[in-house]
């Protein structure tokens, strides 16, 4: 979580650079302006941050953070520990409760109920029961995470499979900048959980098979906290040429031994814990084996800073879907741009769930009536579920499944290039099209997790080939997306965020909306492109 | 009639079920006998025994139950989603203890590996017990901050690095009901008696220094079945897979209760 209230740093300077041009400076604008009040009222909530000395506010170092528009490092990561999402999560939880929010656990959204370009609502079925519900609503926001099991190997949870991506695609809406896929440097070798950047941020670095700290050959200056992106790419280099860990050579150490064991107990307790189950490490004793794995989208729902939903229409690129808003990994806002800075990822969510809590208000009366649905509203859904729950095909769910993420693994990793992203591709096409003999086992109504994983992959479906046409599509090299084919980056052509349209067939169609280079107010200066260096 | 029935009642007790034996020729092979049961049937719970290969299989149990999933049965039903011990999804009686069967590796257990849901809960599907009321309980005990002094309108509240620690491992509770479903008194009297992980979190707010409601928590919990069904058993720090401990915790409001009183 970012912070710049406390000390006196001056964040936004980072932002920019780090998104390799492709972030809203708007937007980032925005994020950076918000970040210390958001930070302040979690505390005001209870969050368990961590401390100082003098009782306040903990902060760390994290990767790609600097100050004075790239010259110093920052310290600037507001903390909990090593579980700050954790803390973080059951606080607002707890706060929702307070409030007396009403949820509908273990409900899964289906499909946004469209009108004639407004949003009106979702479908949803209860796990529980089957039952399926029309919720009608003035404002529907988007919180469904990111899209990470599109890949074979990545660190987030089974559930995120792009849910609220997809029923936007299947709603006629775009996507935006998918193409952009961060890999985190350090997911656990083989098991591919995340080991935080936050174990750098403490001085943990990285090796190769012959010892050597190789990240200061890569980035003199940042050394092992440069961005994720260059981190990534750096790791990938040595293992490619030779220079991995292991009986494969497949791999890098991450070293947190020199840190001391009451350094790790008592701000890295949890790696400790994840590197004993997961990777067999004692972390006070040796280093943990680690991997860029797929961590987190820059992409998605393309979503100004109110949270308000856009998209490309009559030739305006910043037109508000009414009714509908994305905040979080689902949401491109843009502040990440092309790379997103670790840490960012909470602060980006608390300050755009804010945001657009605050644009609801603005905008919906209190016992304002709901529109009329039209009638044939939810039928889709219906069919869908219908058609899904019975069907009997030869492949299953599962097989599809691992069929895409090997694809996307292969094809659209660290390095890309035109040839074997056009060849997965095609392959993913195939595998699209495979979908129509999908089989479904479990015929229940309740608590049918067959049907649901069936319904995720169809999602994950549509995010993959969002993601895989997009990087094809993009003829530069820019942030996370690395082409070898075309190594620099093309602000001439390619300083534009992409949209992409997927049709029922699995057609893909682009578009583009410009790059918000003016910041929102006169405080800050524009931060004209310039190469990265770290 | 008896002064106990020790039996399950006739439409509880657990069936031998289907055995999905491995493909010829598999070398390194473990058996999971997985509770089942199926709500549309209605009919008694059984055990489906499924033969896994372990050479293609990740080295804990939720992997197994995945690739069982996966590639023999789709329709067993579990919850899971983060895989890394941090949501508490996949919390589950394995080996007879309660535990997350992604952070339980299958080599930690000697023969079948047995798979049941948390004890004493209604089940709803399969490994999957209605939470219904474990999350009322912890929603009863209030666990939000609260002071009746203003926060500094500009900057956090100050919490010494000692009182943080405090409330450092309360906090970290995953609420995956492995604790309170550990309990006999939960098992007795989960109506009355709030278990190991509501208190836990009673307690990580008693202990705030931010927090100044202390009083009105304490009150809420002198009750001869919300607190003092707690018969220091332990059974909940046993089997805390976080590592937790909650009996202590437990222990504690106790003690402050009991301080208060003199």
């Amino acid at each position: 979580m970012h912070h710049q209230g406390i000390p006196n740093t001056q964040p936004y300077g980072c932002c920019p650079g780090r998104s390799d041009w492709l972030g809203d400076q708007d937007a980032i604008e925005f994020m950076c302006k918000e970040a210390p009040d958001a930070v302040i009222e979690l505390e005001h909530f209870g969050v368990p941050f961590s401390r100082t000395e003098d009782g306040r506010i903990y902060q760390r170092p994290f990767g790609g953070m600097t100050t004075h528009y790239g010259e110093g490092t920052a310290q600037r990561t507001c903390a909990a520990a090593d579980r700050t999402g954790h803390a973080m999560l059951h606080t607002l939880y707890q706060q929702s409760l307070k409030h007396d929010a009403e949820f509908y656990v273990e409900y899964f959204a289906i499909d946004l109920i469209m009108d004639e370009g407004c949003c009106r609502g979702v479908v949803a079925i209860d796990l529980a029961t089957g039952r399926l519900h029309r919720f009608r609503s003035q404002m529907v926001i988007l919180a469904t995470g990111g899209y990470g099991r599109a890949y074979f190997s990545c660190t987030s949870a089974h559930t995120c499979t792009g849910d609220g991506n997809a029923m936007v695609i299947r709603a006629g809406l775009p996507v935006q900048d998918m193409e952009f896929v961060q890999f985190h440097p350090t997911g656990i070798y083989g098991a591919g959980m995340l080991i935080t950047e936050g174990v750098r941020g403490e001085g943990g670095y990285l090796t190769n098979s012959s010892g050597e700290r190789f990240m200061d050959r890569y980035a003199p200056n940042a050394r092992d906290l440069a961005s994720r992106d260059v981190v990534s790419r750096s790791m990938t280099i040595e293992i490619r040429e030779g220079r991995g860990v292991g009986p494969d050579k497949d791999h890098i150490h991450l070293h947190l031994e020199h840190l001391g064991p009451e350094v790790i107990a008592e701000r890295l307790p949890g790696i400790a814990e994840s590197a004993r189950i997961f990777a067999g490490v004692d972390v006070t004793r040796a280093p943990i084996p680690v991997l860029p794995t797929v961590h987190y989208n820059m992409g998605g729902i393309p979503a100004n800073y109110n949270g308000e939903v856009v998209t490309l229409r009559d030739g305006n690129p910043d037109a508000v879907v009414p009714g509908l808003m994305a905040v979080g990994e689902a949401a491109c806002v843009s502040v990440h741009g092309a790379n997103r800075l670790g840490s960012n990822s909470l602060l980006d969510l608390v300050v755009f769930g804010r945001s657009a809590a605050r644009h609801c208000a603005r905008l919906i009366k209190p016992g304002q009536r709901q529109a009329v649905l039209p009638a044939a509203a939810g039928k889709n859904s219906v069919d869908r579920i219908d058609r899904l729950r019975n069907a009997s095909g030869s492949r299953s769910t599962a097989e599809i499944r691992l069929e895409m993420q090997k694809t996307m693994q292969n094809h659209a990793a660290v390095f890309r290039t035109g040839e074997s992203l056009n060849e997965g591709a095609q392959l993913l096409r195939t595998t699209f099209k495979s979908f129509s003999d999908v089989r479904v086992s479990d015929r229940s109504m309740i608590w049918n997790t067959d049907l649901i994983e069936t319904m995720e992959l169809e999602n994950l479906l549509l995010n993959a080939v969002a993601t895989i046409e997009s990087a094809a599509n993009r003829l530069e090299s820019r942030g996370a997306h690395a082409r070898e084919d075309y190594p620099d980056r093309d602000d001439i052509s390619w300083m534009k965020h992409t949209l992409s349209w997927i049709d029922a067939q699995g057609n893909v169609s682009f578009g583009y909306r410009p790059v918000h280079l003016q910041t929102l107010t006169d405080d800050v200066a524009t931060v004209p492109p310039k190469a990265r260096v770290y | 009639m008896p002064v106990a029935e020790f039996r399950l009642p006739p439409n509880s007790r657990v069936r031998k079920g289907r055995h999905f034996p491995a493909a010829a020729g598999t070398a390194n092979v473990r058996r999971f006998a997985v509770y089942r049961y199926d709500p549309d049937t209605g009919e008694n719970p059984r055990i489906d025994t499924y033969d896994v290969d372990m050479d293609s299989c990740g080295p804990m149990v939720l992997d197994a139950l995945i690739k069982i999933k996966n590639e023999i049965d789709p329709t067993l039903t579990f919850r899971r989603s983060c895989r890394e011990g941090i949501c508490g999804s996949c919390a589950m009686n394995i080996d007879g203890g309660n535990t997350l069967a992604c952070t339980m590796a299958a080599d930690a257990v000697r023969g079948e590996v047995r798979i049941y849901p948390l004890p004493h809960m209604p089940v709803v599907k399969d490994l999957v017990p209605d939470l219904t009321n474990f999350y009322a309980q912890y929603a009863s005990i209030k666990p939000w901050l609260q002071s009746r002094t203003p926060a500094p309108p500009d900057r956090e509240r100050l919490q010494s690095k000692k009182d943080q620690e405090r409330i450092d491992e309360p906090a970290a509770c995953i609420l995956c009901a492995c604790c309170s479903t550990s309990c006999p008194s939960y098992w007795w009297n989960s109506d009355r008696y709030l278990g190991p992980a509501a208190l836990l979190a009673a307690y990580r707010w008693l202990v705030d220094s931010r927090d100044e409601a202390t009083g009105e928590r304490l009150d809420d919990l002198e009750d001869p079945f919300r607190l003092y069904r707690c018969h220091t058993i332990m059974n909940c720090t046993q089997t805390c897979p976080k590592g937790l401990n909650p009996a202590r915790a437990i222990a504690e409001t106790k003690k402050m209760l009991a301080e208060r009183r003199h």
